[in-house]
């Protein structure tokens, strides 16, 4: 199996539909021990998901902005393993005003907030479960990326976060490369997660997505982006780093649909 | 099963679990405007109720949720069809 004897952190977990649950799916199936971890209210849909998991995870609160919660969770993990293979980051947040077309009036503690939650806090993570990595000879540290090298629709200083998180995460690579800690970011088309239903105005991308990806596009199943996190975890991606892997049908290497299907040569 | 079990059921989970107000309950009220229940809030019941009832809500008849009435037909809906 692709993960076996792996022990990985997976944070995230919101719901069923929540990209990580599908990572965190794969994961079990693949032989991998899993620890979640999220936080707030959100911690009790976590423990409510993670029941529909193959197999049931502990679950940790963990806010990633309080050094404390980081410290504690990796206390935990040590005890409990002694070593961290991998870690997935699934961890966004923008405060309202920052999204859905109100990029003008945005006001900067707000795109503060988005940067320090979704992209500062890659960072955090990462330098949290060195130490662990360090026992386990290595790891691999995924985060989750939508693309904003071009602007979007609705997505304003999150899509900013997002470019800054591509960045953090090549940083971390040269930083973390000397202890043979891999760090890359799988970035997915438009899912339907809870996530994604809290960018007003973000709904029609699911639509126009699939027009325009050669392989297709279904926003209800984040399968395919699950199995790229956990190709990225295990030992079957052992030279790259500072990445960005797109699972996104191919929508990012076409410019405009076509207007009609190409006819195969005789 | 019956609407009214639906109801009683319903009603305990969104008592004991999701801490409404359980006289403000009734088959009218509104998530949102009666009973308080913002976004996250709303994740939380669809997911209560896959989990009570067994049953699996999409999203797209999830947005036709706005009372606890409304609740009740769909998971009555599922079960009967």
């Amino acid at each position: 199996m692709l993960l076996e004897g792996k022990r990985l952190l997976i944070t995230g977990i919101t719901t069923d539909d929540s990209i990580a649950f599908s990572a965190a799916k794969v994961a079990q199936e693949q032989g991998a021990e899993i620890v979640v971890t999220n936080f707030g209210r959100a911690l009790r849909l976590t423990e409510r998901a993670v029941q529909r998991l193959p197999s049931l995870p502990p679950v940790l609160e963990m806010d990633i902005t309080n050094d404390d919660h980081v410290a504690a969770v990796m206390a935990d993990l040590d005890s409990r393993w002694g070593k961290l293979d991998g870690a997935l980051h699934a961890i966004a947040f923008a405060p309202s005003d920052a999204l859905g077309g109100n990029f003008l009036n945005t006001p900067q503690e707000s795109a503060a907030t988005a940067f320090v939650t979704s992209a500062f806090s890659l960072k955090t993570l990462a330098v949290g479960a060195l130490p662990l990595m360090q026992k386990a000879g290595g790891g691999s540290v995924v985060g989750l990326d939508f693309d904003n090298t071009t602007a979007w629709p609705a997505y304003d200083w999150m899509g900013v976060a997002k470019s800054a998180l591509q960045s953090v995460s090549r940083y971390l690579a040269r930083d973390l490369g000397r202890y043979q800690i891999r760090v890359n970011l799988v970035s997915a088309g438009p899912l339907r997660t809870v996530a994604a239903r809290s960018i007003p105005g973000f709904d029609h991308l699911h639509d126009t997505w699939s027009e325009r990806a050669p392989l297709r596009w279904d926003s209800t199943n984040p399968l395919a982006v699950a199995k790229m996190i956990c190709v990225l975890l295990s030992d079957w991606a052992p030279l790259t780093t500072g990445e960005v892997i797109h699972v996104d049908g191919g929508f990012h290497a076409i410019s405009a649909p076509a207007e009609e299907e190409p006819q195969p040569t005789e | 099963m019956e609407k009214t079990d639906i109801e009683t059921r319903l009603r305990d989970v969104l008592v004991t679990e999701l801490g409404l107000d359980a006289e403000k309950i009734n088959p009218a009220a509104n998530f949102e405007t009666d009973l308080d229940v913002d976004s996250l809030g709303v994740v939380e019941l669809l997911m209560a109720m896959e989990d009570e009832f067994g049953v699996k809500i999409p999203d797209d008849e999830a947005e036709h949720i706005h009372t606890v009435g409304e609740a009740i037909d769909l998971v009555h809906q599922k079960l009967n069809s």
